[in-house]
Order: C-alpha cells, then sequence, then structure tokens
C-alpha cells in the first residue's frame, strides 16, 4: 500500500493514499469538529467546520473533501480558523434554539426544574428531544460559544409529531444533509431531499407529501445520522443521555445488523445500528424501530403456565420443571419430538438438541429450516459439499452482475438489498427473477417473469445458451467439477423454445440473462425461498450448476448465497437442530461420530436418523409421537396445511412450549415455560453468511422469564441427565467448540474483539469468508443432472387460481413479534389477497373489499386488493395474520430429498364475500 | 451543403463566398441584440423588408438582422455599408426615408445620426463615435457584420480557418501552449489561467480517455448580457473556439450550458451548431483530421449558482445543482468524473483569435497579468448603456466617462460595481484604477464575468449593499453555512439599518459576518458575495454612520428615513401631486402651497418626480 506522509499541527502522520486531510486527523489524534461528515457518507464539505490550513494552498480547505498529499504542512487550530468555526458555530446558533449550549445550569438541570429564565420556545433546553445526546452540542463545547450579537432568526416551523416511528423538527436542524445522503445514497430510496434553496432550505419530501407516499422505507438511517434533535425516534424523545449500551445482533432476519440497545432505567429505550460488519450501519424498520417495544412488551411471558381445568395457571419454576420432566419420562424416545429454536441463540439450541438425544434419546430434532432452508442444505451439499452461503454480504456490493431469484430483497432482507444497491449504483448488471412484480424489479436492469414452479427450466434454459454459445468456463469445469457429461446430456431436454413455453419468459430476455451473468464477472446469484417447492433441492441444484459453468464460485463476490430467513437459522442447523446430524453436520448415523458424541456426552446415543419436522406434524397426528417439546416457534401459522397442524399438536398428549410470548402454538400447550429473549441473554447467533457474533445481555428478562439454556438444562438434569452443569452461555460455547470442528476456533474472548465467519477450526485461523476457494468442500464440484418438474398442484377448473406466498416489510414471520408494534401494526394492519385487477374485474372483486380465499385443505377470508405486481392467474398472501392463517391453505406435498414443503405454490379459487362474516 | 473533408476545401470553400460578395455591396444591417428588441427592432427590420421588396433596386441590397451592436443605449441600431453609415433610434416610419435617401440616393439622413455631450458634429460612422473609439473590438466587433445564423457570413470574415490551421499545422500541445502564450485568463470572473487549466485537463488520468470541454453560457448576473449577446450574435466563434480547445485536450464531447432564459441564444447556437455539422466542423473526422466532437446543448433552469463551475457540472449531469469542494478541480475530475475544460462564453471567442493571431500578438495586448480584451456591460445611472469591449488596463474613468458618456441628469458619479451581484462598489477615488484581474481584487472588487453599474449620486449605498445581499441570499444554494445562514444575517443587519433600527455595534458585525463568508464558505458565490457590503463598509463607510448615528439617508432612498415636504415657496399650488398622489396624502387649494400629510406618505417619490417646479423636498 502506498503510503503518504504529512504533518497535522506538527505531528508526522503516515496514511494510506487516498485518506483525506479528516482522516488523517484522526490517525493523527488530533480532533477535528464536524457536522456534515459521517465515516459512512460521502463527503459533503457543507458545515465548514473543519476547515484546516494547508502550507501553499490558497485558502482554507475542509479536511473531510481534501485527499491528503505527500509532504502536506496542515494546521488545525490556528487562531483565524478557531475564529471562522466561532462565526459559523454563532451562524448556526443564529437561528437554533440554544440555551442549552449557553445556560450556565445546563448540565444540572432536570426536564421538570424551574428555570429561572424566561424560557421561550426559541430557548428550550432541558427539553430538547435530543438533549445529554447532541452531536452539535460536543462540538459548540470544543469550539467555545457564549453570547451571540447576531439577529435571532427562530424558524417557526411546525414540529412534525405524526409519523409512525420518529418526529421531524426542522427548526433543530442544521442542514449537514448527512439525512439526506444516507436515504439517496445507502438506502437508494431517495424519500427525501433538500427543498427550495439558501436560508430557506429544509429537508423535505416531494411536494411535502408523506413520508409513506415517496417510498419512505422507515428504516431509520434519516435518524440515526442526525446529529441534533431535528430527527428523534419516539421513543427516544426527551430522554436524556444513556445509562448504557449493549452491542448485539438483531433477532429478526438472517442478515446478522449489530444493533447498539441504548439502556436507560434498566429498559432497552432505543436501538441504532451499529457497524456491523454485515450491516454497515444500517438497519430495517423491524430492527430499529421493532424492538424495544418488544422487548418490554406487557404480554410477555412472566411466570410459567400449567394447563389446569381448561385454562393456564401460574406456578413455580420448581413446580413446572418437575411436571415436565415427570411427564417427558413416561415416553419412549421414539414417541418424542423436539423443536429447537432458529430464534435462539447457538448456546441455547445446543443445550436443547443435547437434552433431546441424550436424555429424551431420540434424533427426531428438527426446526423451521425444514420450512425454508432443508434445500440448501441438501443441494448445495451435494454440489459443493458445504450447505451454507457461499460468500460474505459485504461482497455482493462489489459484483458485476447480480441474479436475484426468489428472493423479495426490499422486503425480507433490507440490509442486504443495499449493497445491490451499491452494486448497481457502480454500474452492475441486475437481473430479477421473480414471478411478482417486487419492488427489485424497478431498480432492475432485466426482470425474468416466469410462471411460478419453473425455475428449474429457465434456469437450464440460461446454462442451455452459456454452453451454446460457448460462454462456459470450461477451465473451471474441467479442473475443478465433474459429472459435466451427464449433466451436458440433460440440457438437451431445455431447448430455447420450449423454454420459453415452459416459463412464460422472451427468448430474447433469457439469452441477454445468460449472457450477462457468464461473462460480466464476477457474478453473483442470490436466493432465498425458491427452496419453498416440491422440487427444491432440483432449484437449488440447477443454480449450483450455472455457478459452476461460468467459474463463478470459489471466489470474491460470486457464488450462490442463499439468504437465510432467520437470526439464527445458519446456527440452529450448525448446532444439530436437525433429525440427521450433530453440529457441524456430523451424521448420527456414522459410528465415529456416535463413539465421539457418547465419549463427550457420557451416555448411549440413538443412531437413527430422526423424522423431520413435517414427518413429525404427521406422526402425531397417526399418534405415533406423543410428546412435544417446542422451543420459539409458531407452526399453527408458519407450517403448511394449518388446520393439520393444529389437529396434530392437540392430539399430543403431552406439549410443552417455551417461549416469549404466548403464541397461536403456546395456547395448544400443556405447559408453557417463560423465556428470555435476544436483548435478555448472553450468547451467540450465527448469521446467513456464517458469521457467528456475540448476542448481549443488555436488561434482565421479565417476571421469572429464564434463558432457554438454562431451561432446558434444568429438565435433563430433572430427568436424570449428566453433564448440563453450565455456568453460562461462555462454557457451553467451550464445550460447543471442542465437538464442532467448523467452529474449533471460535471463543468468547474472541467474539470480544471480532466477528468469525466458519469454518474456522482453530484459533489461529482467520474465518472464511469464501467458501470453495481453490477446490470445494466435497473435493470436486459436481454437476447435477436435472429434469423439469411441475408443481404438486396445479390451477384447475375447479381451483383456478394459483397461490403464492410473501412478505410484508413490516412484518417478520407469523408476526410473534412485529405485530406487536404499533408502528409496524400501522404500517401492515391486516391480511390482503393481492389480485391482478384482471382477475379482480372476472371475479366482480373491489379493493378492500372481502374475500374468500379456498384450497383443498381450507379457507380463510381477507380482504382483497388488485395489483398490477400480482401477474394474471396468481393471487399472494403473506402469514403473518393470525386472523387469516393463510397456511390453512398451502400444501405439504414435500420435496422427496430435502422434505420441504411447496409452500409457495398451491391451487385456490376466490369468492367475493358480502361482508367480513 | 458539402461535407468539408479538408483545409484545402474550407478554403474553396471561403472564396467562393468571397466572390459572391463585390465590396461595393450595398447591405443594411439591423441590430437583432437584446437591447434593440426591447425597443421593437424587429419592426424595424419588417418595414425595412417591406420597403426593399417593394424598391425596383431592392433586390440588389443584401439585407441582414446581427447580433448586438453595443450602443444599446440608442437602440434600435442599423448600419449601411458599404459607406459604414450608422443610425440610431430608427423607428419603422424612418424606413423609407433612409432606402430613398440614405440606401439608393447616397444620402445621409441628420435626425438619425448620433450626437452626443461633447460632439462638434454628428457622428457618420460607428468609427465617429466616442463610444466606439476607445474599444477594442477584437470579439465582439464581428457581432455587426454577420447574420449569426449563417454560417457563410462567419466564414466570410475567415471563420474557422484557426480551426484548421490548429488541426493541421499544431500539434495539440502547440495549441497549449499558444494559449499559454497569449497569457489568456478565464473570462468567467475567476481568471484562472485558461492554458494551464487546458493542460491540466489534458495530462491527467482518463480510464476510458473520455474527457470533455464545456461552454459555461449561464450567465447570471442581473443586468448582464454580454455572453448572451455573443451566442446570439456570433455563435460560430464560441463552437470554433470549443472544437480548438476540444482539440488541445482531447475531448470527444462538448456541453454548451445556456439557461433556458436565452431563447435566441439557444435558437441561434441550435441553428449554428446544426451548420456546423453539415460542413463537417463538429462530427467525425473533423476536415479530414480524423479528430472527433461533438457538442451537446445543456438547458439550465436560471438557477445563478450554477454558474459555479462544480454546480452546472451536476446540473448537467441532472442532479441538483449544488456546488462542491475543490479538489478535485473539474480539469482533473469533473462532467461523470472525467477530466473537463470548463470556460465560459467570452473565453472560447477568445481562442480562434489566439490561434489564428498567435500567443504573442494576444499577449501585447493589456496589462501585465491581465492580457487581451474584455466585454463589460455597462449599465446603471450612466449616458450610454451598452456592451464595451476594451482592452484590459483601460481606467473605470475611461469607460465610464469616455465610452460610458458620463452620468445622465448631472447628478454626479458616486461609484461603479465590476463584476456582477457579487462584486465592489469602487468610489469616484479609485476612477483611475486599471482594469485588471488582480488590481481589482486589490480595490476589494472583482472583475467577475463583466457586469459593470455605474451609481449616480442619488444611490443610497447601504441600500445598493441590503439589494445585491438579497439577490445573493436568494441565490444561494444552501449547502455550506456561512452563505446559506452569513447572508441571511447579514440581509437582516441591513435591513435593520435601511428601516432605521440599525445599531452601532452592527457595522463590526457586518465586517466580521463578511469576513468569515469570504474565508470559510464552500464555493465563489459565497466567497465574494460579501464584497458589496464589505466595499461599501471600506468606502462608504459615512453613509452607514448617516443611517445608524444620525438616522438619515443621505441619498434620500430608504423610506424609514426620509420624509417628504412641499416648500412652500416654490410650490405653485398647480394641484398636480394631489391629483396623482397614490395615498391622498397631499391637500391644499388651487394656487396655494400644498401639504403633505405625513401619516399618509408612504415616502413614494412620485410627487417628487412629477413637480415641475422642484418644490417637493425629500429630507
Amino acid at each position: 500500500m502506498d503510503l503518504i506522509k504529512l504533518t497535522i499541527n506538527d505531528i508526522p502522520v503516515e496514511v494510506p493514499k487516498g485518506y483525506t486531510l479528516l482522516q488523517a486527523a484522526e490517525v493523527a489524534g488530533v480532533y477535528l469538529p464536524t457536522l456534515c461528515y459521517h465515516p459512512n457518507l460521502s463527503t459533503y464539505g457543507g458545515c465548514r467546520l473543519c476547515l484546516v490550513e494547508v502550507e501553499g494552498m490558497r485558502r482554507l480547505t475542509t479536511a473531510c473533501t481534501t485527499p491528503a498529499g505527500e509532504g502536506n504542512v496542515v494546521k488545525t487550530n490556528t487562531p483565524q480558523i478557531q475564529r471562522l468555526r466561532r462565526n459559523i458555530v454563532e451562524l448556526i446558533l443564529s437561528e437554533h434554539p440554544h440555551a442549552c449550549f449557553t445556560c450556565e445550569r445546563r448540565d444540572r438541570c432536570g426536564p421538570m426544574d424551574i428555570c429561572l429564565r424566561n424560557v421561550a420556545v426559541t430557548e428550550r433546553c432541558v427539553t430538547c428531544p435530543k438533549n445529554g445526546r447532541c452531536e452539535f452540542k460536543e462540538v459548540v463545547n470544543y469550539i467555545g460559544f457564549d453570547e451571540s450579537n447576531l439577529p435571532y432568526a427562530y424558524k417557526g416551523l411546525r414540529v412534525e409529531t405524526d409519523g409512525t416511528f420518529f418526529d421531524r423538527d426542522f427548526n433543530l436542524c442544521v442542514l449537514c444533509g448527512r439525512c439526506v445522503r444516507a436515504c439517496q445514497e445507502i438506502r437508494g430510496s431517495g424519500a427525501i431531499a433538500f427543498n427550495f434553496r439558501g436560508p430557506e432550505a429544509v429537508v423535505g419530501t416531494a411536494f411535502n407529501n408523506p413520508l409513506g407516499d415517496v417510498g419512505c422505507q422507515y428504516c431509520g438511517a434519516c435518524v440515526d445520522v442526525c446529529p441534533t434533535g431535528a430527527l428523534t425516534e419516539h421513543g427516544n424523545r426527551f430522554a436524556g443521555p444513556v445509562d448504557s449500551i449493549a452491542t448485539t445482533v438483531c433477532p429478526y432476519c438472517g442478515v446478522g445488523c449489530q444493533l447498539d440497545l441504548e439502556i436507560r432505567n434498566g429498559k432497552v429505550s432505543n436501538v441504532v445500528a451499529a457497524n456491523g460488519p454485515a450491516n454497515k450501519g444500517q438497519a430495517c424498520v423491524k430492527g430499529k424501530f421493532g424492538l424495544a417495544e418488544v422487548v418490554h412488551h406487557p404480554q410477555r411471558l412472566t411466570a410459567p403456565l400449567v394447563r389446569r381445568n381448561g385454562g393456564f395457571a401460574e406456578v413455580t419454576w420448581t413446580e413446572a420443571l418437575e411436571y415436565v420432566a415427570d411427564n417427558l419420562k413416561k415416553y419412549g424416545s421414539e414417541q418424542v419430538a423436539t423443536i429447537v429454536s432458529a430464534k435462539c441463540t447457538n448456546e441455547d439450541n445446543y443445550v436443547i438438541q443435547k437434552l433431546a438425544r441424550a436424555v429424551l434419546g431420540s434424533n427426531n430434532v428438527d426446526h423451521c429450516a425444514r420450512l425454508c432452508d432443508a434445500p440448501n442444505l441438501v443441494g448445495l451439499t451435494m454440489s459443493f459439499g458445504s450447505g451454507a452461503m457461499t460468500n460474505a454480504i459485504e461482497e455482493i456490493g462489489d459484483a458485476s452482475c447480480i441474479i436475484s431469484m426468489g428472493s423479495n430483497t426490499t422486503a425480507a432482507h433490507p440490509v442486504v438489498w443495499l449493497q445491490i444497491n451499491r452494486a448497481v449504483k457502480k454500474g452492475a448488471k441486475l437481473i430479477v427473477i421473480n414471478p411478482r412484480e417486487i419492488d427489485l424489479c424497478q431498480k432492475a436492469d432485466l426482470w425474468l417473469q416466469q410462471h411460478p414452479g419453473t425455475d428449474v427450466a429457465l434456469l437450464m434454459g440460461m446454462m442451455r445458451v452459456i454452453v451454446d454459445e460457448g460462454l462456459a468456463d470450461q477451465e473451471f469445469i474441467n479442473a475443478r467439477c465433474e459429472n459435466y457429461e451427464a449433466f451436458l446430456e440433460s440440457l438437451k431436454n431445455f431447448d430455447l423454445d420450449s423454454v420459453e413455453t415452459m416459463t412464460g419468459v422472451a427468448k430474447a430476455d433469457i439469452v441477454e440473462a445468460a449472457r450477462a451473468y457468464a461473462t460480466q464477472k464476477p457474478s453473483t446469484f442470490l436466493s432465498c425461498s425458491m427452496t419453498q417447492s416440491s422440487h427444491g433441492t432440483d432449484n437449488v441444484l440447477a443454480v449450483a450448476n450455472l455457478a459452476m459453468l461460468t467459474g463463478n464460485v470459489g471466489k470474491p463476490s460470486t457464488g450462490v448465497n442463499v439468504l437465510r430467513g432467520q437470526n439464527n437459522v445458519q446456527g440452529a442447523c450448525d448446532m444439530g437442530g436437525l433429525p440427521d446430524v450433530y453440529t457441524a453436520y456430523q451424521s448420527v448415523a456414522e459410528p465415529s461420530v456416535q463413539k465421539k458424541f457418547e465419549e463427550a456426552w457420557g451416555v448411549k446415543l440413538n443412531p437413527n436418523v430422526g423424522l423431520s419436522l413435517s414427518e413429525m406434524m404427521a406422526a402425531a397426528l397417526e399418534g405415533n409421537i406423543k410428546a412435544m417439546y417446542l422451543v420459539g416457534e409458531n407452526p399453527v401459522l408458519s407450517d403448511p396445511d394449518a388446520k393439520h397442524v393444529k389437529e396434530a399438536l392437540e392430539k399430543l398428549e403431552f406439549f410443552v412450549v417455551q417461549d416469549i410470548f404466548l403464541t397461536e402454538t403456546a395456547e395448544l400447550a400443556d405447559v408453557v415455560l417463560p423465556a428470555a429473549c435476544f436483548a435478555e441473554k448472553d450468547g451467540t447467533f450465527t448469521n446467513t453468511e456464517r458469521r457467528v457474533q456475540r448476542v448481549r445481555k443488555a436488561v434482565d428478562p421479565p417476571g421469572e422469564a429464564k434463558d432457554d439454556w438454562w431451561i432446558a438444562s434444568e429438565v435433563a438434569k430433572r430427568m436424570g441427565g449428566k453433564g448440563f452443569e453450565y455456568a453460562g452461555p461462555e462454557q457451553i460455547m467451550e464445550e460447543i467448540t471442542g465437538l464442532t470442528p467448523s467452529y474449533g476456533g471460535i471463543s468468547y474472548e474472541r467474539l470480544e474483539r471480532e466477528t468469525v465467519q466458519w469454518p474456522c477450526p482453530t484459533p489461529e485461523h482467520g474465518g472464511t469468508r469464501d467458501l470453495h476457494v481453490g477446490t470445494f468442500v466435497r473435493g470436486k464440484g459436481k454437476f447435477v443432472p436435472l429434469e423439469f418438474k411441475s408443481p404438486a398442484e396445479t390451477p384447475d377448473e375447479e381451483y383456478p387460481l394459483l397461490l403464492t406466498t410473501e412478505r410484508s416489510r413490516f412484518h417478520f414471520h407469523t408476526s410473534t413479534m412485529t405485530g406487536r408494534v404499533k408502528g409496524l401494526k400501522k404500517l401492515g394492519s391486516e391480511e390482503y389477497v393481492e389480485i391482478n385487477p384482471a382477475d379482480a374485474e372476472k371475479l366482480g372483486i373491489e379493493d378492500d373489499g372481502w374475500v374468500k380465499v379456498v384450497s383443498r385443505r381450507g379457507e380463510v377470508k381477507a380482504r382483497a386488493k388488485s395489483s398490477m405486481a400480482t401477474p394474471v392467474g396468481v393471487v399472494t398472501m403473506t402469514f403473518h395474520f393470525a386472523a387469516c392463517p393463510t397456511n390453512t391453505l398451502t400444501n405439504t406435498a414435500l420435496d422427496p430429498v430435502a422434505k420441504i414443503p411447496e409452500l409457495k405454490i398451491a391451487s385456490v379459487k376466490v369468492e367475493k364475500l358480502t361482508d367480513s362474516g | 451543403m458539402p461535407n468539408l473533408k479538408s483545409p484545402v476545401a474550407l478554403e474553396q470553400l471561403r472564396n467562393h463566398i468571397m466572390t459572391r460578395r463585390p465590396p461595393e455591396q450595398i447591405t443594411v444591417s439591423v441590430c437583432g441584440g437584446t437591447g434593440c428588441h426591447a425597443y421593437k427592432c424587429e419592426d424595424v427590420a419588417a418595414a425595412l423588408r417591406q420597403e426593399l421588396a417593394c424598391h425596383p433596386g431592392g433586390r440588389d441590397v443584401v439585407m441582414k438582422v446581427t447580433g448586438c451592436h453595443g450602443l444599446c443605449e440608442r437602440g434600435p441600431l442599423m448600419v449601411i455599408h458599404p459607406q459604414g453609415i450608422f443610425y440610431q433610434r430608427v423607428k419603422p416610419g424612418d424606413v423609407p426615408e433612409i432606402v430613398a435617401e440614405t440606401v439608393f440616393g447616397g444620402r445621409f439622413i441628420d435626425r438619425l445620426l448620433y450626437t452626443g455631450p461633447g460632439m462638434d458634429a454628428a457622428a457618420l460612422r460607428e468609427d465617429d463615435i466616442p463610444f466606439y473609439r476607445k474599444q477594442q473590438r477584437l470579439i465582439f466587433g464581428n457581432n455587426g457584420l454577420i447574420d449569426p445564423t449563417s454560417i457563410e457570413d462567419y466564414m466570410a470574415i475567415g471563420g474557422y480557418s484557426s480551426l484548421a490551421k490548429a488541426l493541421f499545422a499544431m500539434k495539440p500541445a502547440d495549441v497549449i501552449e499558444e494559449i499559454k502564450v497569449s497569457g489568456l485568463r478565464g473570462r468567467g470572473g475567476a481568471g484562472f489561467p485558461t492554458g494551464l487549466k487546458w493542460e491540466m485537463c489534458a495530462s491527467a488520468v482518463a480510464h476510458d480517455g473520455a474527457r470533455y470541454v464545456i461552454c459555461n453560457a449561464d450567465e447570471g448576473d442581473p443586468g448582464a448580457y454580454m455572453d448572451r449577446s455573443l451566442l446570439e450574435g456570433n455563435p460560430h466563434s464560441v463552437i470554433e473556439g470549443m472544437i480548438i480547445g476540444a482539440y488541445a485536450v482531447g475531448a470527444g464531447t462538448g456541453y454548451v450550458y445556456v439557461r433556458h432564459e436565452y431563447p435566441l441564444a439557444l435558437k441561434n447556437l441550435r441553428t449554428a451548431l446544426i451548420q456546423a455539422e453539415r460542413y463537417g466542423l463538429l462530427g467525425d473526422n473533423i476536415l479530414g483530421s480524423r479528430f472527433n466532437f461533438r457538442i451537446r446543448i445543456s438547458v439550465g433552469g436560471g438557477a445563478f449558482v450554477c454558474g459555479e463551475e462544480t454546480a452546472l457540472l451536476f446540473s448537467i449531469e441532472g442532479k441538483p445543482g449544488n456546488p462542491r469542494q475543490r479538489p478535485p478541480f473539474p480539469a482533473r475530475q469533473g462532467l461523470f468524473g472525467k477530466p473537463t475544460v470548463l470556460n465560459n462564453v467570452e473565453t472560447w471567442a477568445n481562442v480562434p483569435v489566439i490561434t489564428g493571431l498567435g500567443g504573442p500578438w494576444y499577449a501585447r495586448l493589456g496589462t501585465r497579468n491581465s492580457k487581451g480584451t474584455k466585454i463589460f456591460s455597462l449599465v446603471g445611472k450612466i449616458n450610454n448603456t451598452g456592451l464595451v469591449e476594451v482592452p484590459m488596463g483601460i481606467t473605470l474613468r475611461e469607460i465610464v466617462f469616455d465610452i460610458g458618456g458620463g452620468i445622465p441628469g448631472g447628478k454626479g458619479f458616486k461609484a461603479v460595481q465590476t463584476g456582477g451581484p457579487s462584486g465592489g462598489c469602487l468610489p469616484e477615488s479609485l476612477l483611475d484604477l486599471p482594469v485588471d484581474f488582480d488590481r481589482l481584487i486589490e480595490a476589494g472588487s472583482i472583475m467577475g464575468s463583466g457586469g459593470m453599474i455605474v451609481m449616480d449620486g442619488e444611490t443610497c449605498m447601504v441600500d445598493v449593499a441590503r439589494y445585491f445581499t438579497h439577490f445573493l441570499t436568494e441565490e444561494s444554494c444552501g449547502k455550506c453555512v456561512p452563505c446559506r445562514e452569513g447572508l441571511d444575517r447579514m440581509l437582516d443587519i441591513l435591513t435593520d439599518i435601511t428601516e432605521g433600527r440599525g445599531r452601532p455595534e452592527d457595522i463590526e458585525l457586518l465586517q466580521e459576518l463578511g469576513e468569515a463568508i469570504k474565508s470559510a464558505s464552500l464555493c465563489a458565490l459565497g466567497r465574494t458575495a460579501p464584497n458589496p457590503v464589505l466595499s461599501t463598509l471600506r468606502y462608504f463607510r459615512d453613509e452607514y454612520d448617516a443611517h445608524i448615528r444620525g438616522g438619515r439617508c443621505p441619498a434620500g432612498v430608504c423610506k424609514a428615513l426620509i420624509s417628504c415636504s412641499i416648500d412652500t415657496a416654490r410650490c405653485n399650488g398647480c394641484g398636480l401631486c394631489a391629483r396623482e398622489c397614490p395615498q391622498v396624502a397631499i391637500t391644499g387649494e388651487k394656487k396655494q402651497a400644498h401639504v403633505i400629510d405625513q401619516g399618509q406618505c408612504t415616502r413614494c417619490g412620485l410627487c417628487k418626480d412629477l413637480c415641475k417646479f422642484d418644490a417637493v423636498v425629500i429630507s
């Protein structure tokens, strides 16, 4: 790296080429006041506070914009510069209420203190919503400010307090433009900009329309970067300084955004996105605004509940634990099933699956990965040898071509979208493959709208083009892959004409997409829910074939990047929350593995592969599974054919649920155990890119709620289990790393300093950003020949429409958490059946009118909304709302290999109703 | 039109044009410039066209509507060649007489000739008029000779021969060297050495080889219209300059950024671009030289700040026109991040002259550090309002009095503001200051793009400072604190002073604010914006003191500080003022002295303007 030598205030420093003078000053330990500068944003040079003198330059220059030059002699605090800074501060304060800077009682005054001054609206001090946390105040304190001779010019703008999540008081705005840059550059929303100019300039929306109408995602990035009280979260108004901050990981999706939980009076009062490796200082609406309310929600479970006389009775922990242990003891190992949780920490999951395997004696362990990710695991393991996302999130932004297939990224993984946005801004080609016109299509160079269920045909068609046009990476294939000839043979069925007929995508578009992906390297492939199909594994195999065919794997910014749905679904799988493997995918059927775990745990272990989630439900219905221990899941809403799921759970003789709220599923339980939520415990989550990150305890759990690992350990101990005497999560992690090769190098001590992407076998190992570099995990990458299969159900006369399921940006999964956040409920209040206007007209359905959606398995009622985003012949629903359990309709047809149900496609009919009844 | 494939073909075409234009050809030029347009010159042109059509010899007369001739005060202007007879204030009704008497009779009409103060006899030709005599119309003089919509006219006076010379007799580096030797400095205001800028751009690293040249035609100074008049009157000179510049730095695309308020400039420019393309002077393989270059037009919305180069670049890119901090300079990282040369209209128009006549020749004009000529728009309280082109180093006195003909109404000279709204106001004591980039800055003003506003004795300098500060406050983009807040606070203070609420400490405050805005602002708009205030504080401090301490406005302008009354000795009671007073504040019997009701009077000054007996007194 080229280094540049310069001096700042006579301090010699060496910085890499490309550093600005401001960064160099930071290296030199010289403080420069700034307002408009923010490390995550482009430089602006508007506040003029970082003016410095550089020998040889005609004028003063802003340190934030000026690149450091060899031999620069920089002065940052000459009397002239300091005077100018005072002038600038004075100018800003001439229209900014500023008693908070000048009152001699400013640091001692409480909100309700009687003030000796005649405090007017212009002189608010302790009533500033950001009092105690104002960045501007730090700047003013450095520069020094006392009295001003300037005429005062209070802007007198209306304070906008009617926002969903935050207030906007532009009287306090210093026009640093951070919010505007965050919205436009990073988020790609462009919801806000400067309106008017000169002294009239104000941050606002187009024509001052409400935020919701101008593309605001409510991500709160603007609030997070605001240096003053102009933008303040509702929960954060007038809150004063924070007591402490806990840096932890968001418990919603699999991106693994690091968040700073701001704690006041023992409560999480506010959430600010932290600079984590996956999220780079960003979050989404759910993480930013959908957590504090959840943690302290009055409906949190605070005491163990046992079903008595048709209702729940609160009991003590001893009573509850003994009750659970006594009842579980009654069943044979093949009669019990355990469902671990993709929401819990690695440590929790490890202990729970250990309880199942070592104490209950059964491999009937599974979790919701079955419903979304199983084909990734199975398919990618077949092709590459590892089922994990191949590359890191931050690399997506450097790709030259991105295909996003089956991923509504802006809604389901908003922070991954930021990387796509970064790439697109740099000129990358974005190809969206989706039957629905999702928001991402607007940003795409090319949108392929395939018929639902024809993913394999489309991908094979693209591969046929690549092979026919000689664009395949022959060198890569020869050196690193196998079974290519058999695969080529299977391509023969996918000539462009047939593919066009099967998929409904124009030939020219298929060709363009194929050429772009094969030639504009590095190309990366993002996918998510193309797995939820009765041939989900084939879909994943097709993607793996495509990546190998073009050599787009095992290199930076390439790969098959399967976005995980839940915060710790990766970790729950890694921890052995699956019926066939222990931690790190060590097979239960492998004698050496069995021996290793038997020695470690000191018990005999069951070598038989257990039941998968879908099979457990079927077995419960048949009466073969009689007891279930379920942690942090809500299958009544999330699993297909919900009616049968409910029946199955009701049929259980003994049903234990461990959760933070009384979910729809918990209501069916015999015992409900109150668990601590993410903010109340220490541990680790593993995000979608295999990154192990620390979860840190911010506040105490409510009432009697306990850590999940503690509860499972106590049950195990009462059932005679050995090796459950854990002092805390750190000790559990030590046990995990000893048994889990890919986690071998991880320790809490290390995670304090950094995050680690597995595989990381030893403490010296730096972790693995990209998988399959040089060689595939399984040795050679395996091409798998594929053929086209139709969905299990296709529309017919009786059920003429195709139902596909979707996610809202404002809710997560079954909205156990998001449904308890006022603002999110406001933005997504109820289920809507989205239907193409043509179909709506045919059926006489009007917007907001009630309809009944009926499938072979059941029916639900909801309001209708016509939208061009849904193609003709398709209806779209989410499954967020208990009032409308969409999964009543979905199909349990299973993928034969991964055993994932076909959640994305079901045949339905829609009938108009006269009212909600 | 033939596509010219070589410099020889261009020369042949020129000869061909010349053979059809004998020296004895009678040509009548009607000025179609902005000023004359306001005097309805198009009616004069229409009358002339009609008259010539009716006249038996009319077919042999060539009639041209040209660009601005400069002496806008006396428009509409007409020049009859070959004699060069110069008529001013021509009305459509004069046309039959002109055709009969002058065009075909060879006699001139006395009442249409120019006379002015200090002249013994009426002037027959332009050269006889003092307004033109002291000018050196290197760039602007051709305006009167050519029809801007005719590329042949431009070729007839030697147009595009400099381009041929550059393309075939010079290497790009030679062209840059020639410009450097000429000492040409940017005419847009900052006066950066043009050759140096080109050299920076030519040597900058461009990854895909793309470079741009841009013509800044976003002339935004109130009252300034020299760039507009150049584009309207001689667009090909700007185009030729841009092609030469593009060749020198290796640019493939050029942009002309014109504000939409200049419809005629846009129209003539568009016509000129089409003509140049048809002749192969733009496009691929220009004149067979293998050099390719195209020019596009970008129409601006008219924000003053978009004349600032970085804001202009953003505007062309389709982003909000807010300036950014330099470095990086546009010459290294400009339009779409590529090396870009950005010069204003007048600078580009100088390029063919320098290329044609050579850098050393050009460097003989002007002063040590300011070479060549400069076009000023001379407006305000001046007899000869118009556009003047003078050699650098000429004194302000020569411009104001010899060329401009002094102050009308004998009201006396008070100040001249150079450089547009953000220029400084220079007092009488500095009238002998030579006009040159550096000397103007020393005096607290700027060259700017060439606005020159003359103020007479009845001008209140505090009010002037307030006026320009108001303009600049409104035009500030609002990005940086000193300009956005500083100007607004200065305006508040100045408004207070002109409305009688001034405080003694305000002067110091204005001084401090002005200095801060000057040193700390992001772009040239902010850095020069305090000039009107700082220069008036420097040269007209007494007027500020009179407002603040004396509670009076010496020039009688600031309404809150003046009162109107009637001098009973002079009033003869004609009643005109009483009838016209919009406030009905004046009463009085017929033939008796009238009285103004001070409570009703809004000090609009109408009575003073109306009174034939000078009986209204403003104090």
